[in-house]
């Protein structure tokens, strides 16, 4: 045997001792974990005696359940409206900031300031007040002569509290539109003014192509995110995704299902099908990523 | 990646004749009003957004009876909500909570580096079989909902006897399985140069000698981003306290401001703020005192 193989095996050993730690969490707390939440989807378990299979029972009543449906559209809705929401307001702000202007520095801290806090519980308490029936929304309102109940209290527009609150954390998004921004290579801009292209033209065939991989990152982790946020929705319903399930959002029910009515295989059927629509919808978008996401050939 | 241009590159507006970006130089507006307009419209977004939480740090200096149906910062300057959230001998003690969370925290932070720089310092640096699977189901689990791992992982702690203790919330930042920070760390390692390890091989380091004296200490910048959003994502967590923390002695500070909403009614929204905004210091603390390292790293790699 020559030195080269012993010293790439003894390479290898000293490899695995690195990751050993790594390894003993991929499979006990992560793989081993999502094959058991898989097996569980089919069977009936409470915790407290054996699981029972049941085949495919666990998915035939999810689809006939009226509040799993409910969760669904309302956490379609949810996803829907806020995310685009969120990267039209960050591209915004992010296109408006990105000039020469003096405190940058300290204007993209204080933008980026609600993402920091945005999924903690302290603002989840705050948001029911600002949005109640004397909170500083209707405040505001009505100082411009318009009155309003509480928006949390109110089931058509409590969901629109929670979009708020999404949108409201847009700065970390922000944060990265501009960084890209910043990089898009200025003597682009020069030869279309060269050319007489207008704000316009700039925007569209500069701008857009240019930052198209940061839009594809922000849109792929916002989504995946909103599908999944939890906090808010809790706490502001008071752990019930109400009211009247209109705030019931997937991960809300899932909880429910599973932690407070112990119907762990039910629980783990949802998540199950949570994977698999991300992942369908993670899968749809790099296939179209193609047709629209610009990679600039000096870059790697 | 490359990082973000530092703020000194931005030279303020009205003293160059050649920006950026030649899209203002067109207009022959006056540069100066241009400015001025900018940064108004700018400080008045700045203000909607963070209205509010200015609002809650003033209504948490106020009496109970004063803190909702205001729209204005003022009234009578009270810090009884802040003791009576703080006080050991009240019904909810803070104290307590904010504790148990910073133990929590700190435990957290320090288990995450330790699982991510070891696993990032193999994929990195060594070579070795399967390497090339491993990476991948790695880069597979960056994007996995927690959910699907969820039941079984209560159920299996639940089944060791971990319920209502910390080792759920603390043991799997030591196996490094936040697949993002592992990989944040291999991305920063890989562009540490090579030749400081064949150096120190040449001088008789052995790979854990290269580990702890040449890529620890330069890849400080990707450690302390793994430790100020370890330390974000665990004083901010929300559901695996509710999911494993039962008895209130061990409640963390969300647990207990979620608490304090459902035992109390509007009668002691004084503490409840006092406690809330609290509870928000350690973040923006933190944030402040790193905030270049922290909105950079942003930038740069893609943490939220």
């Amino acid at each position: 045997m020559s030195t080269a193989v012993r010293a790439r095996r003894r390479e290898a050993l000293t490899a695995y001792g690195f990751l050993t730690p790594w390894l003993i969490g991929l499979i006990v707390i992560t793989i081993g974990p999502m094959l058991a939440s898989l097996y569980l989807s089919f069977t009936q378990y409470d915790l407290i005696s054996a699981p029972k299979f049941t085949g495919l029972t666990n998915l035939r009543n999810l689809f006939n359940d009226p509040q799993f449906w409910t969760s669904v559209t309302v956490t379609l809705r949810y996803v829907v409206i806020s995310v685009p929401l969120v990267l039209a307001t960050s591209l915004l702000v992010a296109l408006f900031l990105n000039r020469a202007i003096r405190f940058l520095g300290l204007y993209r801290v204080l933008f980026y300031l609600p993402s920091l806090i945005g999924s903690s519980v302290a603002i989840a308490i705050l948001w029911r007040v600002v949005f109640g029936a004397d909170g500083i929304v209707n405040k505001v309102l009505a100082l411009v002569g318009l009155h309003h109940d509480s928006w949390i209290g109110d089931p058509s527009t409590s969901l629109y509290t929670l979009i708020a609150l999404n949108m409201w954390a847009f700065g970390g998004t922000m944060v990265i539109f501009l960084a890209g921004l910043r990089q898009v290579p200025t003597n682009l801009y020069e030869a279309a003014a060269v050319d007489g292209a207008g704000w316009w033209a700039k925007f569209w065939h500069i701008t857009l192509p240019g930052i198209s991989p940061l839009i594809f990152f922000n849109l792929l982790l916002n989504t995946v995110h909103a599908f999944q946020s939890f906090t808010s929705a809790y706490v502001i319903s008071g752990g019930n995704g109400g009211p009247a399930n209109s705030t019931l959002l997937y991960t809300v029910y899932l909880y429910q299902r599973g932690f407070v009515d112990f119907r762990m295989g039910y629980a783990a059927a949802m998540a199950w099908l949570l994977l698999i629509v991300l992942a369908i919808f993670t899968a749809i978008l790099f296939a179209t990523s193609r047709f629209w996401v610009h990679y600039r050939g000096d870059e790697q | 990646m490359t990082g973000v241009r530092p703020d000194t590159d931005l030279v303020p507006a009205a003293q160059t004749t050649t920006f950026p970006m030649g899209v203002l130089t067109r207009r022959n507006r006056n540069p100066v009003i241009k400015a001025i307009a900018r940064h108004a419209v700018t400080i008045a977004i700045v203000i909607v957004i963070l209205y509010p939480v200015v609002w809650m740090i003033a209504a948490s200096f106020r009496p109970d009876g004063q803190i909702i149906g205001r729209l204005g910062l003022l009234g009578s300057f009270t810090t009884a909500g802040y003791r009576h959230g703080w006080a050991p001998d009240s019904s909810l003690h803070f104290s307590r909570f904010f504790l148990n969370s910073f133990v929590i925290a700190a435990l957290s932070v320090v288990g995450n580096i330790f699982g991510c720089t070891l696993a990032a310092y193999a994929f990195a640096r060594l070579r070795f079989p399967a390497k090339r699977i491993l990476f991948g189901i790695l880069l597979a689990t960056l994007l996995l909902p927690y959910q699907v791992t969820l039941v079984p992982q209560y159920i299996l702690f639940a089944k060791l006897h971990w319920l209502n203790t910390y080792i759920p919330l603390v043991l799997p930042r030591f196996l490094g399985v936040d697949a993002f920070f592992v990989f944040l760390n291999v991305q920063f390692i890989r562009a540490i140069p090579r030749e400081l390890d064949q150096a120190a091989l040449i001088d008789g380091c052995s790979s854990w000698g290269i580990f702890r004296r040449i890529i620890l200490p330069l890849s400080l910048p990707a450690i302390g981003a793994t430790a100020m959003f370890t330390f974000i994502n665990s004083w901010n967590d929300f559901l695996g306290p509710l999911l494993y923390l039962s008895n209130p002695s061990k409640y963390t500070v969300p647990l207990g401001l979620n608490l304090f909403i459902d035992s109390t009614g509007t009668s002691s929204l004084g503490s409840l703020f006092a406690m809330a905004t609290l509870s928000l210091v350690p973040l923006i603390g933190f944030f402040l005192a790193s905030q270049r390292l922290l909105v950079e790293g942003i930038s740069t790699t893609g943490i939220k």
